[in-house]
């Protein structure tokens, strides 16, 4: 047994290990603190109690006031709609995509070309498409007034349309490659390879030897991915403000309309609308759940059949044409922004600018360096203050299971880890206003500590979902070898298993530098706007309408994130470089 | 030694202040400035607009420079931000040492917190430079959407409903519509190319409130705050007049642009014919920073359009309130305002009454030549006042009412 000699070996090292064990309670300190805190603050006044404003409830007039809400039938249509439309498709183009590439040479490239759409904000995103799809956007520019006729623009509905498919088609963008990584990532986890050649050899083809063998297991491993695009895309507020419907609006965009009503009453119904969305987020994952093991039970029934057939072939050649599509489509949403921000004038029905100039570059130059320092102070900060936590959490999870540290007494709180999922399923908007209340309580708000904070909520669940399975996937075989040798637990982690892991350590920090740099509302609520990052910036301006300047910010705003995934992939490929299977 | 903020008052008071400062000041005056020294005023502001972020960075350059002030503007999507901001301190029991110094406010934010005590004040009386603003002609800048101000508010610049157009396009300024019947008219003949903000934003519910000034038969109940029986009988003749517009709107008024920003796109995009903007000098403006073409005209109602004032003021619980004093008296200043009003500059209408300025003042804001696309002092007129805020909100809430499914 290794225990009685770690044990031994490391009595005057007790300190860090020790100190492990307090990881777990610490991390749902950090991470449910908030949580609970601001849900307390928005369900109160749901059910009538803040006394600030004079209400000391309980009473259901912000139910009253909900229901009688015109529209809210179509809002609540709309969100369920767009949320698991967006989150069904993106999976199933996403599974299409791994199933047409998985086999080939070049998928590990196409996974890397994907990646750096995941450092792009959304809301940039957003911005771009609705250029490229509006009706006097860029492909109509393309083609008017020489194909179309159309002198001016047709009086047609793309953006904004009441069905709300621009916003679908606007959260596949950076659904569809999120879960593509998700996917290959999960590949490495199971014996994949060698699973399809056996397939292969009993004569079914590559891409359904791989949905009847291999997508079942994968799938069970990106189930937490899976139900965080679900609930993003139930709850997203800046997407859903650029590309979807204004009249009525999805649930979480008239929530935060009524929480940023002059008149304060609405604060009440808006607090029992945030209630409805995680009400609703809460069903759609139960839901979700169930619909998971009735697909598998029935994915089993019909197995059995032993049909060598090509239909998984070309269902998945049509689901990467579209996915090949959808990156073309972001490819078009950025480079119209990069156009904009050189643009003199840019009108309809020109497919160019009428000139370049780099004023608006010039302009904002000044006025970047603060909020780009911000930026990235708080990224950083966030990203390490998380990295710390989850490897923490995750070190000591693994000396449990190797039974050093059994009997430590925090089993409790690393069985309760899970929770540090919460900020993905839960709707930012159910907690975001009860946080303010309590950092104003604290004096904490506009602090640079309370945004590292409120953005180390985000980036530690995106840590812990990228690192935990590389890290129980470690072959524990390296770490007893060094242990029997004599070295101790804190050589192996940082000599073995650190170098090992590099590689999905450096890139689970970039995105949740990534993930701190995209936010909007925590850094609001938190920064008491004091704050600026790049980020409420490029959103504010995007209320200016003036597509020059948005494109100069949101570019700037993609570029930050970007680099640092770069340099994030490119690091251990060059360390590694004369060391195979590393880099 | 003499300590460097004393040194710093001393020079600023002995050479930096202009002459006339000095000349007349209120009770009280010097000991703001000297507590204002060395405090950071976080002022603020909605930011969708350049030319006022440039102008409200210059204005803290000057307060910096003059009296020790240093500003930070907290850049607002919304200003019901700041309001929801302020409302989270007070539930949070913070009656001192606020994060909100100034706020660039006016309409339903601005009684919202008059009428929940949330604002310090008043404060007009304390300010040197509130004896240059106009109280009487222009009514505004004392009473905000028929709410007195009581002096809780600075006035800083003036606003007025004005139409948009592209002068390429429309060719025939005959044909402008200038009344509710003509708009309807107008867009009989040109279905698709006219619409408004979405009404949930200030200037979409501005819109409906000048069309209803245009429908109802006496203007003065507006005056008065709405009840469910006036408001049912004044708004009569509206809803039938926007029931037949509506289908007639840019995507059959399924749609809307979110704001005034958003439908200047849209004219820039050549979508629409017709915008609307509570700024006189927008097209002017727009024009010079390459948002709209150079060849856009602005236009008003032939019985007028509706105005209104921007205020800023001082939340109750403001950490720096005699900073944000001396900067809400800066906004006032005759030169402030002059450059305010210069179209390189801001292109904001002055609150002040030109009378009571010296000649050299007065002079500031002598323009030397109109821009094409600024509309002329007999287009404006007198401003129509901003109904009750309570029409607003009940305008909003019954169009959801009648145009939401």
């Amino acid at each position: 047994m290794v225990a009685p000699a770690a044990t031994a070996n490391s009595a005057p090292r007790r300190g860090p290990h020790r100190l492990l064990a307090l990881a777990p309670p610490l991390t749902l300190l950090v991470v449910g603190g908030p949580i609970a805190a601001g849900l307390a603050g928005t369900l109160l006044p749901a059910f009538g109690h803040l006394p600030a404003l004079g209400e000391s409830g309980p009473s259901l007039a912000a139910w009253q006031a909900l229901a009688s809400a015109p529209g809210l039938a179509t809002a609540l249509r709309l969100t369920l709609a767009t949320g698991w439309l967006a989150t069904g498709l993106s999976l199933l183009l996403a599974l299409g995509c791994v199933a047409f590439v998985h086999h080939r040479a070049w998928a590990r490239r196409l996974g890397e070309a994907m990646a750096p759409l995941l450092a792009m904000p959304h809301s940039a995103l957003a911005i771009g498409l609705a250029f490229v799809i509006a009706p006097s956007g860029w492909l109509v520019r393309w083609v008017s007034p020489g194909l179309t006729g159309w002198a001016v623009p047709p009086d047609v509905s793309t953006v904004g349309h009441a069905s709300g498919w621009p916003l679908v088609l606007g959260l596949l963008l950076k659904e569809v490659p999120y879960l593509v990584l998700m996917l290959l990532g999960a590949l490495n986890q199971v014996p994949a390879h060698a699973q399809v050649q056996a397939a292969r050899a009993l004569g079914y083809g590559p891409v359904q030897a791989w949905v009847a063998v291999v997508a079942p297991q994968v799938l069970a491993q990106v189930r937490l991915p899976v139900y965080a695009v679900l609930a993003f895309s139930l709850s997203v507020v800046d997407v859903a403000l650029v590309l979807g419907p204004g009249n009525p609006p999805t649930l979480a965009v008239l929530a935060l309309r009524w929480m940023s009503d002059p008149d304060t009453r609405w604060l009440f119904p808006a607090a029992a609308a945030a209630t409805l969305l995680l009400a609703l987020v809460v069903a759609s994952l139960a839901v979700a759940w169930l619909a998971e093991g009735l697909l598998r039970a029935a994915w089993r029934a019909r197995l059995p059949s032993g049909e060598r057939t090509a239909t998984a072939q070309r269902l998945a050649g049509a689901a990467s044409a579209v996915g090949a599509a959808l990156l073309g489509a972001a490819g078009l949403a950025v480079a119209g922004l990069a156009l904009w921000s050189v643009a003199t004038a840019w009108r309809y029905p020109s497919a160019w600018p009428s000139g370049a100039t780099l004023a608006h570059w010039q302009r904002q130059a000044s006025s970047l360096a603060g909020p780009a320092w911000t930026t990235l102070v708080v990224a950083a900060a966030s990203t390490a203050l998380a990295l710390v936590l989850v490897l923490a959490c995750l070190e000591h999870e693994s000396q449990q299971r190797s039974g050093a540290g059994a009997g430590t007494g925090a089993t409790g709180a690393s069985r309760g880890l899970w929770l540090v999922y919460l900020p993905l399923l839960v709707p930012q908007l159910a907690f975001l206003f009860g946080l303010q209340v309590l950092l104003v309580r604290l004096q904490w708000d506009g602090h640079l500590a309370a945004v590292v904070w409120a953005h180390g909520v985000f980036v530690l669940p995106y840590l812990f979902l990228s690192l935990a399975d590389p890290w129980r996937a470690l072959d524990e075989r390296y770490s007893r070898a060094a242990l029997s040798l004599g070295a101790s637990r804190w050589r192996v982690f940082w000599r073995i298993k650190l170098p090992i892991l590099l590689k999905p350590v450096l890139l689970a920090s970039a995105v949740g530098f990534a993930v701190s740099v995209g936010l909007y509302l925590p850094t609001l609520f938190a920064g008491a706007g004091r704050l600026v990052t790049l980020t409420t910036e490029a959103v504010t301006l995007s209320a200016g309408a003036d597509r020059r300047t948005i494109g100069t910010w949101a570019l700037l705003q993609a570029f930050l994130p970007l680099a640092v995934y770069l340099a994030a992939a490119g690091l251990p490929r060059w360390l590694y470089r004369h060391r195979q299977g590393l880099a | 030694m003499i300590p460097r903020r004393q040194f710093n008052h001393l020079l600023a008071g002995a050479t930096l202040a202009p002459t006339w400062a000095l000349a007349q000041t209120t009770p009280g005056w010097a000991d703001v400035l000297a507590k204002a020294r060395g405090q950071t005023v976080y002022f603020n502001a909605w930011a969708g607009d350049e030319s006022t972020n440039a102008f409200i960075a210059w204005v803290g350059e000057q307060a910096k420079a003059r009296h020790g002030v240093l500003v930070q503007q907290v850049r607002l999507k919304d200003t019901a931000e700041a309001v929801t901001r302020v409302v989270a301190e007070k539930a949070a029991g913070r009656s001192s040492g606020g994060g909100v110094d100034l706020i660039w406010i006016n309409g339903p934010n601005f009684l919202a917190m008059k009428q929940q005590g949330l604002l310090y004040g008043p404060v007009t009386p304390r300010l040197p430079n509130f004896r240059f603003v106009d109280t009487v002609k222009k009514r505004s800048n004392v009473i905000d959407f028929t709410t007195p101000v009581d002096g809780l508010a600075v006035p800083w610049r003036l606003a007025q409903i004005v139409f948009i157009y592209d002068a390429a396009r429309l060719r025939n300024p005959a044909e402008l519509p200038r009344s509710a019947a003509a708009l309807l008219a107008w867009a009989r003949r040109h279905p698709g190319r006219l619409t408004h903000p979405n009404v949930n934003n200030f200037l979409g519910a501005t819109f409906l409130k000048q069309a209803l000034y245009e429908l109802v038969a006496d203007p003065a109940a507006l005056q008065a705050p709405a009840t469910d029986a006036s408001f049912a009988q004044v708004t009569a003749p509206l809803w039938p007049w926007y029931a037949q517009l509506r289908p007639l709107l840019w995507r059959q008024g399924q749609q809307f642009p979110d704001n005034g920003a958003a439908q200047r796109q849209l004219l820039n995009d050549g979508e629409i014919d017709i915008t609307l903007s509570f700024n006189p000098t927008e097209a002017a403006v727009a024009v010079r920073d390459g948002l709209l073409p150079p060849t856009v005209r602005s236009f008003t109602l032939s019985k007028g359009t509706i105005g209104n004032t921007s205020f800023v003021a001082i939340p109750f619980n403001a950490a720096h309130a005699e900073g944000a004093m001396v900067v809400a008296n800066l906004l006032i200043e005759p030169a402030v305002q002059a450059r305010a009003q210069d179209l390189d500059q801001l292109g904001a209408l002055n609150v002040l009454d030109l009378a009571t300025l010296s000649a050299a003042d007065r002079a500031r804001f002598d323009v030397p030549a109109a821009h094409p696309a600024l509309p002329s002092a007999a287009e404006l007129g007198t401003p129509q006042l901003e109904p009750h805020a309570s029409w607003m909100t009940r305008l909003v809430a019954e169009w959801g009412k009648r145009h939401t499914h």
